[in-house]
C-alpha cells in the first residue's frame, strides 16, 4: 500500500469547483462540494479531448451520482468511479483522498 | 445528345419563378432542358410586398431567387430579353434579341400590366404605374421633388401603394372609381370601417371618382378633375387600379384569347396549343383571369404535375385572404357580397374598438360561403378551415364572430380538421404533412416550419400550427418534458420568474427551495446566467464561482490544448495606434498567436490559465477591459466607418456603435448575442446578420432583430424604421430584456424567434405597443445591468483571494508539460499528437 501524500492546504480548495494539483508527476484534480461534505481526487487527463483539464469542468450530480463535466466537449465523469457516463468503456483514475487536520492528502 | 425534352418558361416573375422551383423539386427535373426569358433587368421578386422597398427592404431582400439557383439547376436563363412569337408549326420561340430556340413544351407566365385608366393627361410627368422595381425606383425620384402623392386606385395593391407614399412623407391621397375601397373583397361595412382607419393615419380616401383629366396644377404638378366638379392637386400619381394580363406573344402566335383578355387555358392549363401552356395573369380560366399570387401558384402546380404525366385538375381558386394593410388587418373568405342564391348574413359590428365582421352562409345555416373582417382578423385561420374544408357549421354560427362573453370555446379546434385541411395556402401544407413530418421527429415549432416550410410564407398560419402540434403531441400523448434537468421541474422562464419574485440571489437558495440534488452543468450554466442578468453580481463571487462554465470561470476562453484565449474589447472595432502597440507589444512578450476576429477585435491565443493576470493587468494598464468573449452575454457591435470618413455614410455608425457597446457590453443572456450598425444601405457592417441590426436611413435609423450567421443563417427581421437615437436605445433595451427574461438556455435570438407564437407581430406588440404592460419593468431592469456593470478583469485583479485560483497547479509552480506549440507562418499553434510526443520525447 503507498502513503498517503501531502497536497497542499484544505484554503487551497474551491467551494463547488475544482483545482489541479502535480503529485509525483501526476496532475490530480481535487473538487471539493462544501454542502456534502465531500472531497473527491481524480486524473485531470480528459480522454477525449486529450488534454489535461477535468478540474476545470463543472461538478454536480447525475441520478444523485457526484460527476463532473469536461470543460471540453461534456462528458461527464463518476467522482467517485471515474466511469464515463456516455461511454462505459472510458474511465479516468480516481484516487483516494483525505483531509488531515486541514491538509489535503492523497494516495497516488 | 440527350433525350431531354426542351422546355421554354417565358417570364420569370413569381409565378414564372414558383414554376421553375416546383420543377426542379420533382422527380421529373431531370427530362427537361429549361430555358426561361425574364424581360426585367431583375430576377423574380416580391411583387405582393413592394411597398417594404421604402421601409429599408433592398431589391435584394425582395427577391424570391435562391443565390446560385439558375447555375445548380442547369437553367438557361436569358436577362433582359423576351419572347415575341412562337412559331407553333415550326416549334421555334423567337426573342426580342433574336434568340431561336426549338422547343418541346412551352410554359407562359407573362403575367400582367398595370392598368392604366385612359384619361387625357395620363402620361404626364411623375405618372407612374406601381408594379415593378424600376417604378419603385422612379417613384424615389419623383418623390424628392413632391409634397403630395396619390394612388389611383383603392383596391389591395393600391392601398399597399399609398403606404409606399407614406414611407415617402408625402401627404397622401387615394382615388377610388368604385363606392368602395377593395370592393372585391370587401361589402359596404367593412370596407367603410377599413376606410376610417387609413383616413386616421392621414390618408384622404375618395370614392365613388372617376378621373376626366389630368391637367397642370395650381400649388402642385398636377390637378386632378373629376366626373362631378371635384379636384385635386398632387405632385406625383401612381397607378394601381387593377392589372391587365399580357398575351402579345399569344395572340401574335395565333392561341386562343378569352373576350376579356387573357390567353384561354383548360383545367391542365394547356393553351389551344397542346404544347403551349400558360399560368398566372396572362391566363383566362374559365373567362376569369387571377389577380392573386396563389391561383397562379396552383396553376404552376398543375403544370408540373400534368408534364409527369399526371391528370391534374384546375378548377378556379380560393381568392380568400388575410393583410395587414397600412396596419389595419383585414380578411376575406370566399363570396363576401352573398352573391349565392338563398345565401344568409351574419353581421357584426363594434364602432368602440373598430371591429367589423360578417360571414355569409348557405340557406340550411350549415356551410360557411364567405366572411368579410376588419379590425381583428384573429378569426380568419377557423373561418377559412371552415370554408375551404366545408366543415359543418355549429347550431349558431354567430357565436363564430361574436366577441366570447363567456368560457365557452367557440373556435375550430385542430383535431377537427381532416387530414386534408390546407393549414398553409403559401406552401401548401395540410395537416397530413404536418402530421408526417411530426412522426419524423419534427416535434417543435421551429422544426416543422424548417421541415415543412408551413408559416414561413405569409405566416399567417402560425397561430394555427402551433394548435395543430399542440393538439397532435397531446393526442400521441407525448408528453413534453420541458424541465430544465433532472434537479429542476421547470423550464428557464420558470426559473426566471422564480429568481424575479422570490428575490433570489444564489443557486444554492434556489435548489434548496424548488429543486434537488446538487445540480449540473445544465442547471447551473443556466442559472448562474439568470442570476447575473438579473442581479448582474460579480460572476467569480463564491456563491456563483461554481455555476461558471468553462469559459466563463476563468473569464476567458478554452482553446482545445487546455491553454486560453484573451479577447479585450474595442467598442465599435475602433482602436488607438497606440492600442494596438500595447496589444502587440503584450502577445509578444507572453508569446501568443494573434488574429482579428469576425467582430472587429484581436484574440490573444494560447495563454496559460496562471498568465491570464499578469496578462490582464498589462492590458488594463493600457486602457483595456473585458471584451467578454467568454460569456453568453453581448460581444460585439460591428460597424462600417460611416459617415465621419465615408462618401456615401448616411449617419455615424461607429458613434452609434461604441455607445450601444458600452451600454450593453457585460449584459448576460441566454445565449451569446451580436450587434452590428451600418452607415448606410449598402451594409459593409452585415447588420442583417446580428442579432441586433441597425442601418442608417436618411428618416433615421432601422431596426433589425433575431438574425444570425453562422450554422443556420437568419436574415434579420426589420421591426421598426427611421427611429430616432433615443427610440432605438429604448426598443433595443425592451427586446434584448424580454429576449432574457422568455429565451430557452442556449437559445439564440434567431431561434428564439423561430419558435415564438406570433413572430415579428408578437414581439412588435410588446416591444412597441406595450401590450403585457412590461415595458417599464423591461427598461428598469436594463437600467439597473446598465449602471451595475463592472469589469470583471478589473476586479479580479484587484482581488488577491480570486487570484489564488489563476495557478495551473495549486501546490506547484511547474506548467503542464502537455501544452506544447509549434510554429506555423511565424505564430505558434498547439501541436499536434504526433509533434508532441516527438517534442516530449526529444526533452527526455
Amino acid at each position: 500500500m503507498s502513503d498517503w501524500i501531502d497536497v497542499c492546504s484544505f484554503d487551497d480548495l474551491q467551494p463547488n469547483s475544482g483545482v489541479c494539483a502535480l503529485v509525483e508527476d501526476t496532475q490530480v484534480a481535487i473538487f471539493y462540494m462544501p454542502e456534502q461534505n465531500e472531497v473527491f481526487a481524480i486524473n485531470n487527463y480528459d480522454p477525449f479531448g486529450d488534454a489535461y483539464v477535468l478540474s476545470r469542468g463543472l461538478i454536480g450530480d447525475i441520478n444523485g451520482e457526484a460527476m463532473v463535466a469536461s470543460p471540453l466537449y461534456k462528458q461527464h465523469f463518476n467522482l467517485k468511479t471515474g466511469d464515463c457516463l456516455e461511454d462505459e468503456t472510458v474511465k479516468v483514475d480516481t484516487y483516494e483522498i483525505r483531509i488531515n487536520e486541514q491538509r489535503v492528502e492523497v494516495k497516488i | 445528345m440527350s433525350n431531354k425534352q426542351t422546355l421554354v418558361v417565358i417570364g420569370n416573375g413569381m409565378v414564372g419563378q414558383n414554376f421553375l422551383e416546383n420543377l426542379m423539386a420533382s422527380d421529373i427535373k431531370g427530362n427537361f432542358n429549361v430555358i426561361t426569358f425574364c424581360e426585367e433587368p431583375l430576377v423574380a421578386y416580391d411583387r405582393v410586398h413592394l411597398s417594404e422597398y421604402f421601409a429599408g427592404k433592398s431589391a435584394d431582400d425582395l427577391s424570391l431567387v435562391e443565390d446560385g439557383f439558375f447555375e445548380t439547376n442547369d437553367i438557361t436563363i436569358h436577362m433582359s430579353d423576351k419572347a415575341v412569337v412562337i412559331d407553333r408549326d415550326n416549334k421555334t420561340v423567337t426573342s426580342e434579341k433574336g434568340i431561336v430556340i426549338n422547343y418541346d413544351k412551352v410554359v407562359l407566365a407573362t403575367g400582367s400590366t398595370a392598368f392604366i385608366p385612359p384619361i387625357p393627361g395620363n402620361d404626364r410627368d411623375q405618372c407612374i404605374p406601381y408594379r415593378t422595381i424600376a417604378d419603385l425606383d422612379d417613384m424615389m425620384i419623383a418623390a424628392k421633388d413632391s409634397k403630395v402623392g396619390t394612388v389611383v386606385g383603392g383596391g389591395l395593391l393600391g392601398l399597399e401603394a399609398a403606404k409606399a407614399l407614406r414611407d415617402l412623407n408625402l401627404e397622401t391621397h387615394v382615388v377610388q372609381f368604385a363606392p368602395r375601397l377593395m370592393e372585391a373583397q370587401l361589402d359596404d361595412g367593412g370596407a367603410a370601417l377599413l376606410q376610417q382607419k387609413i383616413e386616421d393615419l392621414g390618408v384622404g380616401v375618395l370614392t365613388s371618382k372617376n378621373t376626366t383629366k389630368i391637367v397642370d396644377g395650381d400649388t402642385c404638378k398636377h390637378k386632378m378633375i373629376f366626373a362631378d366638379g371635384g379636384e385635386l392637386e398632387t405632385d406625383m400619381i401612381l397607378y394601381s387600379a387593377g392589372i391587365r394580363p399580357r398575351y402579345e406573344i399569344a395572340e401574335a402566335s395565333g392561341l386562343e384569347i378569352a373576350e376579356r383578355g387573357g390567353v384561354v387555358i383548360n383545367n391542365q392549363c394547356l393553351t389551344s396549343d397542346e404544347d403551349i401552356y400558360a399560368i398566372g395573369e396572362c391566363a383566362s380560366w374559365n373567362n376569369q383571369v387571377f389577380g392573386l399570387v396563389a391561383p397562379g401558384y396552383a396553376m404552376a402546380r398543375a403544370v408540373v404535375d400534368h408534364l409527369a404525366g399526371n391528370q391534374p385538375s384546375f378548377t378556379g381558386a380560393d381568392m380568400s385572404t388575410k393583410l395587414k394593410l397600412n396596419g389595419v388587418d383585414v380578411a376575406s373568405i370566399g363570396d363576401p357580397h352573398a352573391t349565392t342564391p338563398g345565401s344568409l348574413v351574419y353581421t357584426y359590428q363594434n364602432g368602440v374598438d373598430g371591429v367589423y365582421k360578417r360571414i355569409v352562409v348557405s340557406q340550411d345555416n350549415k356551410l360557411l360561403l364567405g366572411a368579410v373582417l376588419v379590425g381583428d382578423a384573429s378569426g380568419y385561420p377557423t373561418l377559412h378551415q371552415y370554408y375551404s374544408n366545408g366543415i359543418e357549421l355549429p347550431e349558431h354560427p354567430d357565436s363564430l364572430i361574436l366577441p366570447a362573453r363567456s368560457d365557452e370555446s367557440v373556435g375550430l379546434g385542430p383535431d377537427a380538421l381532416p387530414a386534408s385541411a390546407q393549414i398553409c395556402s403559401c406552401y401548401d401544407v395540410t395537416k397530413g404533412d404536418i402530421c408526417s413530418s411530426m412522426e419524423a421527429g419534427c416535434t417543435t415549432l421551429g422544426a416543422l416550419k424548417d421541415d415543412t416550410k408551413a408559416a414561413t410564407g405569409c405566416g399567417g398560419c402560425a397561430a394555427l400550427l402551433k394548435s395543430v402540434l399542440d393538439c397532435e403531441l397531446e393526442k400521441a400523448g407525448i408528453e413534453v418534458n420541458t424541465d430544465i434537468c433532472e434537479h429542476f421541474p421547470y423550464t428557464r422562464q420558470d426559473l426566471y420568474n422564480l429568481v424575479m419574485v422570490e428575490e433570489i440571489k444564489t443557486f444554492g437558495e434556489l435548489i434548496e427551495k424548488h429543486g434537488t440534488g446538487r445540480g449540473c452543468e445544465i442547471c447551473k450554466q443556466a442559472i448562474g446566467s439568470i442570476l447575473a442578468s438579473y442581479w448582474n453580481e460579480y460572476v467569480l463571487e463564491n456563491d456563483h464561482l461554481g455555476l461558471q462554465d468553462t469559459n466563463d470561470t476563468f473569464l476567458a476562453n478554452m482553446q482545445k490544448d487546455g491553454t486560453y484565449s484573451v479577447v479585450p474589447r474595442m467598442t465599435g472595432g475602433e482602436v488607438s495606434p497606440e492600442g494596438l502597440i500595447a496589444i502587440g507589444q503584450i502577445a509578444k512578450k507572453y508569446g501568443l498567436y494573434t488574429k482579428v476576429t469576425g467582430g472587429q477585435r484581436v484574440d490573444l491565443f494560447g495563454a496559460r490559465v496562471d498568465q491570464l493576470p499578469l496578462i490582464w493587468q498589462e492590458l488594463i494598464d493600457a486602457g483595456f477591459e473585458s471584451g467578454h468573449a467568454y460569456g453568453k452575454s453581448l460581444r460585439t457591435v460591428k460597424s462600417c466607418v460611416g459617415s465621419t470618413w465615408c462618401r456615401y455614410g448616411v449617419d455615424d455608425s461607429v458613434g452609434l456603435a461604441v455607445e450601444l457597446e458600452n451600454r450593453y457590453k457585460g449584459l448576460r443572456a441566454p445565449h451569446k448575442i451580436k450587434f452590428a450598425v451600418s452607415g448606410c444601405t449598402r451594409e459593409c457592417a452585415e447588420a442583417q446578420s446580428k442579432d441586433i441590426g441597425i442601418i442608417a436611413v436618411e428618416g433615421g435609423w432601422n431596426l433589425y432583430v433575431c438574425g444570425n450567421g453562422g450554422m443556420k443563417p437568419r436574415h434579420g427581421d426589420l421591426i421598426a424604421t427611421n427611429l430616432d437615437k433615443e427610440t432605438l436605445i429604448k426598443y433595443i433595451d425592451r427586446i434584448l430584456i424580454f429576449y432574457v427574461r422568455t429565451a430557452d438556455r442556449l437559445q439564440r435570438t434567431s431561434v428564439w424567434m423561430e419558435n415564438m407564437e406570433g413572430g415579428l407581430d408578437y414581439l412588435r406588440s410588446v416591444v412597441m405597443d406595450d401590450k403585457l404592460g412590461v415595458c417599464e419593468q423591461l427598461e428598469e431592469q436594463m437600467q439597473h445591468v446598465v449602471n451595475t456593470y463592472q469589469c470583471e478583469w478589473k476586479t479580479t485583479i484587484a482581488d488577491e483571494t480570486k487570484l489564488k485560483r489563476f495557478r495551473t497547479f495549486v501546490n506547484s509552480d511547474k506548467q503542464d508539460a502537455n501544452v506544447v506549440f509549434v510554429e506555423e507562418r511565424g505564430q505558434i499553434r498547439p501541436a499536434n499528437t504526433e509533434e508532441r510526443e516527438l517534442l516530449q520525447a526529444e526533452n527526455v
